[in-house]
């Protein structure tokens, strides 16, 4: 099990880990793929001597096979899978005691802002906004008690990028920690850890899943004692991911690079016939060289900008909405990641739950359509757009 | 809609491109409700093995065939249904029947086609059970099978007696990959009435289509690149709508079906059919032209190397020529080629194929060891034989692999 013994797949490369790390045959029968164990409890020899797994929500075989995976993709040397991304990312929180402070990005996930506001708070943990992507206002919202930087990169929605190795340096000065909201990027893209990150957090149910069927959170780290730590929380808690969850993400993670490197070309192709489009009003993609931080992407996402294109249509709020409502392969829903395409209007969906001064603050309008590009044909697609964008 | 297979051309999907949509928009559409239970993005699994009726008026109505539902599990399932549609849309057929296994569907088909005393001829380089299953069962009800060497298309039509029922082959064949010439081979079957049958597993619906060649019946082992995970076993039959129905109502009472967890497996994999076919096919052919350059390889069989007996119709029939590559060592006996077998650390040692784990297997050793060595000569399995299912590894990964099991 452990993942230097794994057929020195360890030291392979990214596609090859993502099939092999953490999936060793199971040595009793042979079964290429280790058997997915449900088990609640597991039987003991000695009372008070623990065997390897004990009860479920402290360690389960099949969590643990796809927590190795995820640290070796993440390159990490710990990962923790938790029942979903809000779970993995409450848990990081739960790091913090009274008094401390997390400064956040602006381009935050929705609901990791209601967390931040109105579940942390109540803990007397302070939180402040700053755009990550903008070192000198990072620097200016940390304060002595800053225990944590938090930031999402790509953000969302407006794919701002923010320069992990610079934001880690700044934290890292005033004794906090970073973590990184890496459900965008996917390791594929990008390994923050290895940018100076201290902690990299997935909504594991979106690309790492990729499957539109699992809900489920990790949280990866290179050192073990804050692995202790938030192992600790884990299992204190209680929000583990479940056996069936953790086998369907390990299976989907074999996929991973395929899909990611997939829905990227598909993306950067839709994003530029977008731009070129005069019934499109703007277009946001990271791989666009128009992009505010196209420089920085071009460093930092390695390999493609991502899946996600961000656009407004001429003709405002009505023609957005009658957009995101007219498309046939595009389905309106939230979430995104997935081999299906996925369409939503964030100010009325994915960020319904930020404060309306903040989503005006911080340029998510109510125009503003998002789109999650999926594995199906580029044309296809196209076309799908150009009808529902209509005349 | 019970007891009958499911059709579909993608006519099902939301839109129409000229073209036609591209084959991963049909593997993660086609075949699905826009509009799923519980407006759910994915299909639900429905786990039932039975189905309730309102009240005896329904029962009745169902019988009658006014009420197209389904009614147990054995007959079917709306999961089993929306996979069906999805292969049969990614084969350019019909309609589709699912079993549970590759071997079941063989068996499904042969037992509706034939009666004792009918005839069946097959292509002799074939998967060893779907020949046992002929020549030691099928034999015990009076069917008569032939065997003619592969390819040899003239042989195969001078086998044609007229109580033959059934043309069957591979194509590529396992685990030599030879490539039938489906335009020869279905020509047979219509000029003397007889069905044809190509087992396309290796291939995929991907790399080759036999019914735009005339073929009547096509069968995958699901198990292989459809399923695509190593991590289910399943059968597909596709074919007209006609073709299948009574094969169907076989399978509702052999009970060789799917189970409704295992098609969500299937259904799930099948969403990246395109992407990981599209990696199979390139570390085949990366795998291949390593071997065909190594010294301690004697040959290479993979029908994407320019000196593969079948390269032409190969390039003609197939988009791609898929993971399985099998290579003879130079001078090596069976035991200096299972050491080679023995030294590969990525690639595993099991049978089987199309997952994305790389497998190997010295076919000798993994098949035929109990086989005699005039069979084995005859079925053309050398003792330095090797057969490799590359998986989507990787390529640099894997060919680094091969270069150090080889490495004298
Ligand atoms: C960037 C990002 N972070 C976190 C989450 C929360 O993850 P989950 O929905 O798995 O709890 C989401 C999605 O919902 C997300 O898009
Ligand atoms: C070409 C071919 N046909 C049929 C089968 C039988 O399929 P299954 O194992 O799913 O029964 C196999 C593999 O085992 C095969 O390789």
């Amino acid at each position: 099990m452990d993942p230097q013994s794994s057929s020195s797949a360890a030291s392979k490369r990214f596609a090859t880990r993502a099939i092999h790390v953490g999936a060793e045959p199971d040595p009793r029968t042979g079964a290429v793929i280790p058997p997915l164990v449900l088990a609640s409890t597991f039987v003991q020899q000695v009372a008070g001597e623990w065997g390897e797994y004990d009860y479920t929500r402290s360690g389960n075989p099949t969590r643990h096979n796809v927590e190795l995976t995820l640290a070796s993709l993440e390159n990490g040397t710990h990962a923790l899978a938790f029942s979903s991304g809000m779970a993995a990312t409450h848990a990081a929180t739960m790091l913090l005691e009274n008094g401390d402070h997390i400064v956040a990005g602006t381009d935050i996930y929705g609901g990791t802002y209601r967390l931040l506001h109105k579940i942390t708070n109540r803990a007397g943990v302070t939180v402040t906004l700053a755009p990550t992507t903008d070192l000198s206002a990072l620097r200016a919202a940390m304060t002595p008690r800053t225990r944590l930087v938090w930031l999402e990169t790509p953000g969302n929605p407006l794919l701002t990028i923010s320069d992990i190795a610079a934001c880690a340096e700044i934290a890292h000065q005033h004794g906090a920690l970073l973590a990184v909201d890496n459900t965008f990027a996917t390791p594929v893209l990008t390994q923050p850890l290895t940018l100076g990150a201290d902690i990299v957090m997935h909504s594991a149910t979106k690309y790492l899943g990729g499957h539109s069927d699992l809900l489920g959170g990790a949280l990866i780290v290179k050192s073990s004692s804050l692995r202790d730590r938030l192992y600790f929380i884990q299992n204190a808690t209680g929000a583990v991911l479940s056996p069936f969850e953790s086998y369907l993400l390990a299976r989907g993670l074999k996929t991973l690079d395929l899909r990611v490197r997939h829905q990227c070309q598909t993306a950067l192709e839709l994003a530029r016939r977008l731009q070129v489009d005069p019934r499109v009003q703007h277009v946001i993609y990271p791989g666009l060289p128009d992009h505010p931080h196209a420089a920085l992407a071009q460093r930092q996402l390695t390999g493609g900008a991502g899946a996600i294109v961000t656009l407004e249509v001429h003709g405002g709020v009505s023609r957005a909405k009658r957009m995101v409502e007219t498309t046939r392969l595009f389905r309106l829903a939230v979430s995104l990641g997935a081999v299906e395409s996925l369409i939503e209007q964030p100010a009325l969906m994915s960020h319904a739950s930020y404060a309306a001064a903040d989503r005006a603050r911080y340029g998510i309008t109510d125009g503003l359509v998002r789109l999650s590009v999926g594995l199906e044909h580029v044309d296809d697609l196209w076309e799908d757009l150009d009808q529902a964008i209509g005349h | 809609m019970s007891s009958k297979p499911t059709t579909s051309n993608g006519q099902d999907l939301p839109f129409s491109r000229a073209g036609g949509p591209g084959a991963s928009t049909l593997a993660v559409h086609a075949g699905e409700a826009r509009q799923k239970v519980g407006d759910s993005i994915t299909d639900a699994i429905f786990c039932a093995s039975t189905y309730t009726f309102a009240n005896t008026q329904a029962v009745i109505d169902y019988i009658q065939q006014k009420q197209p539902r389904e009614e147990y599990g054995r007959y079917g399932n709306p999961s089993q249904r929306v996979v069906e549609r999805k292969l049969a849309a990614l084969e350019g057929g019909e309609a589709a029947l699912l079993f549970s296994s590759g071997m079941s569907a063989l068996v499904g088909l042969l037992m509706t086609l034939m009666n004792s005393g009918d005839e069946v001829i097959f292509f002799d380089e074939c998967y060893h059970r779907s020949r046992e299953f002929c020549t030691k069962h099928l034999s015990r009800f009076g069917v008569v099978t032939h065997q003619v060497r592969a390819c040899d298309y003239a042989a195969m039509e001078a086998a044609v007696t007229p109580r033959t029922r059934l043309l069957v082959s591979e194509s590529p064949t396992n685990p030599h990959l030879s490539v039938v010439d489906l335009q020869k081979f279905a020509a047979i079957g219509k000029r003397h009435g007889v069905a044809t049958l190509i087992d396309a597993t290796l291939a995929s619906p991907y790399n080759l289509r036999p019914i735009q060649y005339g073929v009547d019946y096509v069968l995958h082992s699901a198990t292989k690149y459809l399923g695509g995970h190593n991590d289910l076993l399943a059968g597909v039959l596709i074919a007209t709508q006609e073709k299948l129905e009574p094969i169907d109502k076989l399978r509702g009472i052999m009970g060789a079906i799917n189970s409704p967890h295992n098609i969500y497996l299937l259904e799930r994999g099948l969403k990246t059919f395109e992407l990981r076919m599209q990696r199979h096919n390139a570390n085949g052919q990366a795998l291949a032209e390593f071997l065909d350059r190594h010294p301690r390889v004697e040959k290479v069989y993979y029908p994407g190397l320019p000196s593969h007996p079948y390269y032409d119709v190969a390039r003609e029939t197939m988009s791609g020529f898929g993971g399985l590559v099998t290579f003879l060592v130079r001078n090596a006996d069976w035991q200096a080629t299972a050491a080679i077998v023995d030294r590969m650390q990525l690639a595993r040692i099991a049978p089987s194929l199309g997952g994305v784990e790389t497998l190997i297997e010295q076919p000798l050793v993994m098949s035929y060891f109990e086989a005699t060595p005039q069979d084995r000569q005859k079925w053309g399995i050398h003792d330095n034989m090797i057969r490799v299912a590359c998986g989507i590894e990787n390529t640099e990964d894997l060919l680094a692999d091969f270069e150090q099991a080889l490495r004298p």
